[in-house]
């Protein structure tokens, strides 16, 4: 009973704030907006469970992600009001387009439900195994059966940094930099020079 | 007052996945201009497929959906810094980031 009051609350706040970052007037307030719609969606997994993956949404999403979204907002200066004029055109069409699909999975749903009432017609949620955790179970899993995906993982995340390292960075005029390998590889005849000088002659 | 409400099922989380991609397809639709939303509607689709997931993990007791979640947020936070570093290039180029007005490499 209790699970189910809190379902449907983050259940709203979540629908809420996805409707709040899709019709939000500044793209920072729509950045925000996705942030209370990942941290609904923490608690909501958290219901199901699963919290190595709730917190990891939110360190990752809302610690990294998001902040990112934030640092580009605010960076780049953006005529908002010219990139919404075609809004209220093209909002029947979204709308129409939107109330299909939840119409049609709703039936897809329902179907289901008809044909197959053993999974889906308020089927009890697996046990869990007693005295182990979500995420040493995770973990289990990820350095042994996955051990090769999740390295492949890893490879994707370095690509992104190099890629996106490569992307933004630039060389500006003007900028004075040091070339090491041009220091390092300096002789003594580019830099000494001995001269002859002439005694001075006590007049 | 006694109000008894029937407990969550599969089918609610589900259908709450499927709310939450429509939204985010509508969003498309509505700020088909602005890459920047773009792109958050494309984060609110992937949140409402690991929804599904997370959902079908739990109610089959198998972890394998989870670990699935696992990769596709990795994926995702791929996606999110290199699509964010392609916009910055091209704001830094263009001075713009309306859609329509990117159509350099048109035919």
């Amino acid at each position: 009973m209790f699970t189910t009051v809190l379902f449907y609350l983050f259940a709203a706040v979540l629908v809420g704030a996805a409707v709040g970052v899709v019709v939000a007037r500044n793209p920072v307030h729509s950045a925000l907006f996705l942030v209370l719609a990942f941290f609904n969606s923490a608690a909501l997994w958290l219901l199901l469970q699963a919290e190595f993956l709730a917190i990891a949404l939110v360190l990752v999403y809302v610690g990294a992600v998001m902040v990112l979204f934030l640092f580009v907002v605010m960076m780049l200066d953006v005529n908002v009001a010219a990139l919404r004029e075609g809004f209220a055109r093209h909002a029947p069409l979204g709308l129409v387009v939107a109330g299909l699909m939840v119409v049609e999975m709703f039936q897809v749903l329902w179907v289901r439900r008809l044909g197959e009432p053993a999974l889906l017609a308020h089927a009890q949620p697996a046990a869990v195994e007693a005295g182990v955790s979500n995420t040493k179970a995770l973990g289990t899993l990820l350095y042994t059966q996955y051990a090769y995906p999740f390295q492949l993982a890893a490879v994707v995340l370095l690509i992104a940094i190099v890629a996106a390292i490569a992307l933004t960075m630039r060389k500006r005029p003007g900028l004075k930099l040091q070339d090491v390998s041009k220091q390092v590889a300096v002789t003594k005849a580019d830099r000494l020079r001995i001269i002859k000088v002439e005694a001075e002659k006590r007049p | 007052m006694n109000l008894q409400l029937p407990p969550v099922g599969l089918e609610h989380y589900l259908f709450l996945a499927g709310v939450l991609f429509s939204i985010s397809v509508a969003g498309i639709f509505l700020n088909r201009k602005n890459v920047i939303l773009l792109l958050m509607c494309i984060e609110l689709m992937l949140l409402a497929v690991n929804f599904n997931f997370v959902a079908f993990s739990h109610w089959l007791g198998n972890l394998d959906g989870q670990v699935f979640v696992f990769f596709i947020l990795t994926v995702a936070a791929a996606e999110a810094a290199i699509g964010l570093a392609i916009l910055v290039v091209l704001f830094r180029e263009r001075r713009t980031i309306n859609v329509e007005e990117l159509d350099t490499m048109r035919g």
